[in-house]
């Protein structure tokens, strides 16, 4: 911990303000893509181009707004771990709403023996 | 208080820790673990936006048509610009500049967030309930999938409320940061409230990024989509 002091001096990270106005400049131009974009027919596609364009405005506020890029370790892993259990909530919920049509249901209780006796 | 017993110490230090660097990057991943808990809290809203938008899509890209997508890009970029100048505002105060210039930074910050709620309220709120389009208050529209569609303006109400909830807050909070800035609380050593709330506005952003592109722009705008 005492070497922080030595990398980022005693004032924290300065980012110089070149950085910050290229990150601003790419977050105006991706937000003219990302509008621009919906307007062409990619199918399914539009929807992974939004997101992906999304995805990546918010990892350059993150890393350089949000000086992450020049944070300690502990904080990323908390960052990370946030984005991994809002992950797990996402999926999970999906994984249950969007497969209960799939399920057989069962007509009673001896439905759920030869169910149950594949397990083993 | 404590600049009587502490002379010695830099402004704002508090005697727990070790040295600036690590009450710095306490601060900091304090903040964090907050704002975790708003991913979640966010987080929810967009799960639920996930499964109902695959449960009945025709109706989401249907309710998406009827948002105003030019208002909804220029508040992106409102925001994004927003974001730039709360940033520059913390560089000032870390580069030991001026106090006036700290404020201007925070002043224009706030215009800029002020800005935004003012076109959410009057360019796309307003024109939503003079067009009949919000569910349990004024709701005219008759068109194809109506329920689902009356579904999807609920989930845009409650999370562009949500986050200009989230706005309306970050603007008391750089009223304060204006007010600490303007009594010389802040120094090259000592500007944490500055970088937490910093941290507090960039999500806030981040949120809105995510919005922008869910409920304006998934479906497509293109003709026929």
């Amino acid at each position: 911990m005492s070497n922080h002091s030595e990398q980022s001096g005693p004032v924290g990270h300065v980012v110089p303000v070149s950085t910050y106005i290229i990150v601003f400049i790419s977050l105006m131009a991706g937000t003219a893509l990302t509008t621009g974009v919906a307007y062409i027919d990619l199918g399914r596609w539009n929807t992974v181009v939004a997101l992906t364009i999304a995805v990546t405005k918010m990892v350059l506020v993150v890393l350089f707004f949000m000086h992450v890029k020049y944070a300690t370790g502990l904080t990323r892993v908390v960052i990370l771990a946030g984005f991994f259990w809002l992950g797990i909530m996402i999926t999970l919920s999906c994984s249950d709403e969007l497969t209960r049509t799939w399920e057989i249901v069962p007509q009673g209780w001896n439905m759920i023996v030869p169910l149950v006796s594949r397990l083993f | 208080m404590s600049e009587l017993a502490h002379g010695a110490h830099p402004q704002g230090f508090a005697h727990q820790f070790e040295d600036v660097e690590q009450q710095r990057d306490a601060g900091r991943l304090g903040m964090w673990v907050f704002l975790v808990t708003e991913i979640l809290f966010f987080g929810g809203m967009f799960a639920s936006y996930t499964i109902y938008r695959a449960l009945h899509y025709e109706s989401f890209v249907t309710g998406s048509h009827l948002l105003k997508v030019r208002f909804g890009a220029t508040n992106t970029y409102v925001l994004i610009g927003s974001s730039l100048t709360m940033a520059l505002a913390i560089r000032a105060a870390q580069t030991g500049k001026k106090k006036g210039q700290i404020i201007f930074w925070l002043i224009l910050t706030m215009i800029l967030g002020a800005a935004f709620i003012g076109i959410k309220l009057h360019y796309e709120w307003f024109r939503d309930y003079q067009e009949g389009l919000i569910p349990g208050v004024q709701w005219f529209y008759n068109g194809p999938h109506a329920p689902g569609v009356k579904m999807f303006m609920c989930f845009y109400f409650f999370m562009t409320g949500l986050h200009a909830i989230h706005m309306v807050a970050g603007l008391g909070i750089l009223t304060v940061l204006v007010i600490m800035t303007a009594r010389n609380k802040f120094s090259p050593e000592y500007y944490a409230p500055l970088e937490i709330s910093g941290l507090y506005w960039h999500f806030v952003d981040i949120v809105w990024i995510f919005l922008f592109a869910l409920l304006y722009l998934i479906g497509g705008r293109y003709p026929g989509s």
